[in-house]
């Protein structure tokens, strides 16, 4: 296990090096980095200043060391537009997105496993095509679109929900939370949904193939034979079974999860760290473009290698496989 | 006697195709598809022909008839079955120009990517060795990222427009293409026909294209058709992000991101029949996919 630790974050720790290069290799490619890395308002004074704080005078490699040392620092350059230190603008907004993103998960857990389960039970009828072609739908529905959809029927006719926004956030732990206002709650609804229903639909899928399978297992015809009700036959011996597989895609998932709502902020103008990367983008403000650049290739390392090392210890072939190599 | 001899005759006579056709029309759906599809891509070419209107004609529009709910009226006495947008656009024109641009991106960049995943995939399971784990780790890495997020990325580096948007989508997508032929090439090349044909001594081009190729093709095809449907969708979506194509070449994306703000004061129109040409055009690629997928699984195979 710990060779298999080590060399593991060995290969996270490489991607992240091929990573910092590809980056600053980007931004030399694009153009010249006084004009990306240094605000077009600043004076020939400032211009000078940063050149040498950003060691821009200096041959190509040190410039490179430089980068990555200030990266370590937590310094990736200061948004043109807000004044202040990219990094601290995307990590404030960053509970808004993991909250609206933890939100959607556990919708399209608690929508999907039931859905997927009916589906499963009732292939062959009615009630388990209708959710399958729903399933379909959920599929091909271009999420943004989906999400203005939404806007239009609960907000903008019933008038039932806000059509933006975070609403009132109250501090839980010190991160300004919104799911414990009413008016917050209000608020998180649609986003949740509109970033819920792509993975829904893809627990349907799992969900209904893991019960057609666990279906004609053994011991649930043993269970059915002994007697036991046929709802502790599905809620208990068949839903543990089918939760493993689900589990482990969706924990795979939560990548495109966060990545996927920067959609749905751009759509419901969430204050999250997608709204912020559209913005900047647009703006051209582009030291906050680079920084949340390398701060969602780190996310995303990370979390590969949380869910490989979780799936290893679930299933000791893929570590044993390694060292067979 | 006679018998045997009729079967063996029809069954000469049925080639591959013909059986991959009967096969696939056993879906009622996704025939239906598949004629939507062509329906589609028909009324995408011809669309000076049969649109109401240019709409990028700015001869032909009328600012007077500007945001007009659907199946009203014009100053002119034409009907704008499906509304119009706020510069007077009819918007039934509008989708089906943007229809257009739609599928020349989608199906242009899942081309060029196939032809580029193909090539790289082949190689790699053909020569194996270093080149092959080098170039896997690569598309390992690349799709441990969202595709989206890729393609945002490239075009916050390159910048607005077709060809740019293009190149972002072909770069996103190469690495399904790498991944599935390399996957089918690798179960291919220990046949004996590969053997056969090494023993011939044909060059390596010939082997790779001629022999190799086409037997992984059946996986590749089921990826490409619905690669194609994610393609559009994708564009879709950096479209309306504003990153996307550029405002002159409307995407039903685009067109979709322009009704935004009037979709706040009830002015559904605008946004709703883009999208909803949007919706049917995916869900038809997706039923033909999984239908061929379906019929080219070896798996299943009758």
């Amino acid at each position: 296990m710990l060779a298999y630790l080590i060399r593991r974050l060995f290969q996270a720790a490489i991607t992240i090096v091929v990573m910092a290069v590809l980056v600053f290799v980007g931004i030399y490619a694009i153009g010249n980095p006084i004009d990306v890395l240094i605000s077009p308002e600043a004076d020939p004074a400032e211009i000078e200043a940063a050149i040498r704080r950003l060691g821009l005078d200096q041959p190509l490699w040190r410039q490179f060391l430089l980068f990555v040392s200030n990266a370590l620092r937590g310094d990736l350059g200061t948004s043109f537009v807000h004044n202040e230190p990219a990094l601290r603008l995307i990590i404030e907004r960053m509970p808004a997105t993991l909250e609206l993103a933890v939100a959607a998960m556990l919708l399209s857990i608690f929508l999907g496993i039931p859905l997927g389960m009916i589906a499963g039970l009732r292939h062959d009828r009615a009630t388990g095509r209708g959710i399958m072609a729903a399933s379909i739908l959920g599929f091909s529905l271009p999420n943004f679109w989906q999400g203005m959809m939404l806007i239009m029927l609960f907000a903008v006719w019933a008038g039932w929900l806000p059509s933006g926004g975070r609403g009132d956030t109250v501090p839980l732990f010190g991160v300004p939370v919104s799911f414990l206002t009413l008016d917050g709650l209000q608020h998180l609804i649609l986003p949740a949904i509109n970033l819920a229903l792509f993975k829904t639909a893809l627990v349907v899928r799992l969900a209904r193939a893991g019960t057609r399978e666990v279906m004609l297992q053994d011991y649930v015809k043993f269970a059915r034979a002994k007697g036991v009700s046929e709802r502790r036959v599905v809620l208990v011996h068949m839903l543990k079974n089918i939760l493993i597989p689900v589990v482990t895609v969706l924990g795979l998932e939560f990548g495109s999860v966060i990545a996927f709502a920067v959609v749905t902020e751009t759509v419901f103008a969430w204050p999250g760290m997608g709204k912020l990367l559209i913005d900047s983008i647009l703006n051209l403000d582009r030291p906050v473009v680079v920084a949340y650049l390398m701060l969602i290739v780190f996310v995303f390392i990370l979390i590969n290698l949380v869910v490989d090392i979780v799936y290893s210890l679930l299933d000791p072939r893929v570590r044993l496989s390694g060292r067979a190599e | 006697m006679s018998g045997t001899d009729r079967t063996a005759a029809t069954m000469a006579v049925e080639t591959p195709f013909m059986r991959f056709a009967r096969q696939f029309a056993e879906s009622r759906v996704a025939v239906l598809s598949l004629i939507g599809l062509l329906a589609v891509i028909l009324a995408a070419v011809f669309a000076p022909w049969i649109t109401p209107q240019n709409p990028y004609d700015l001869a032909q529009l009328d600012i007077m008839d500007g945001n007009l709910p659907p199946m009203s009226e014009s100053f002119g006495g034409t009907t704008y079955w499906l509304g119009t947008d706020d510069q007077g656009r009819d918007m039934l024109s509008a989708i089906v120009y943007g229809i257009r641009i739609s599928l020349v991106v989608g199906a242009g960049s899942t081309l060029a990517a196939l032809l580029i995943g193909c090539t790289v995939g082949l190689v790699a399971a053909f020569y194996g060795g270093r080149l092959e784990s080098v170039v896997m780790r690569i598309v390992d890495l690349q799709l441990s990222f969202p595709a989206i997020l890729v393609a945002l990325i490239l075009l916050a580096v390159l910048g607005r427009g077709v060809d740019k948007v293009l190149v972002a989508l072909i770069i996103v997508q190469w690495a399904y293409y790498a991944r599935t032929v390399r996957g089918a090439a690798l179960v291919e090349r220990r046949k004996e026909y590969i053997e056969a044909v090494r023993c011939l001594a044909l060059s390596h081009g010939r082997i790779l294209f001629r022999h190799l190729l086409p037997n992984c093709l059946p996986p590749v095809i089921v990826v490409a058709t619905v690669q194609v449907g994610n393609a559009i969708a994708l564009e879709a979506t950096l479209s309306f992000l504003g990153v996307g194509v550029p405002i002159t070449e409307p995407s039903l994306g685009l067109l979709i991101a322009n009704g935004y703000e009037y979709l706040l004061s009830g002015q559904y129109w605008i946004s709703f029949f883009p999208g909803v040409a949007l919706l049917l055009i995916i869900v038809c690629i997706n039923l033909v996919g999984d239908q061929l997928r379906d019929v080219l699984n070896p798996r299943l195979q009758r």
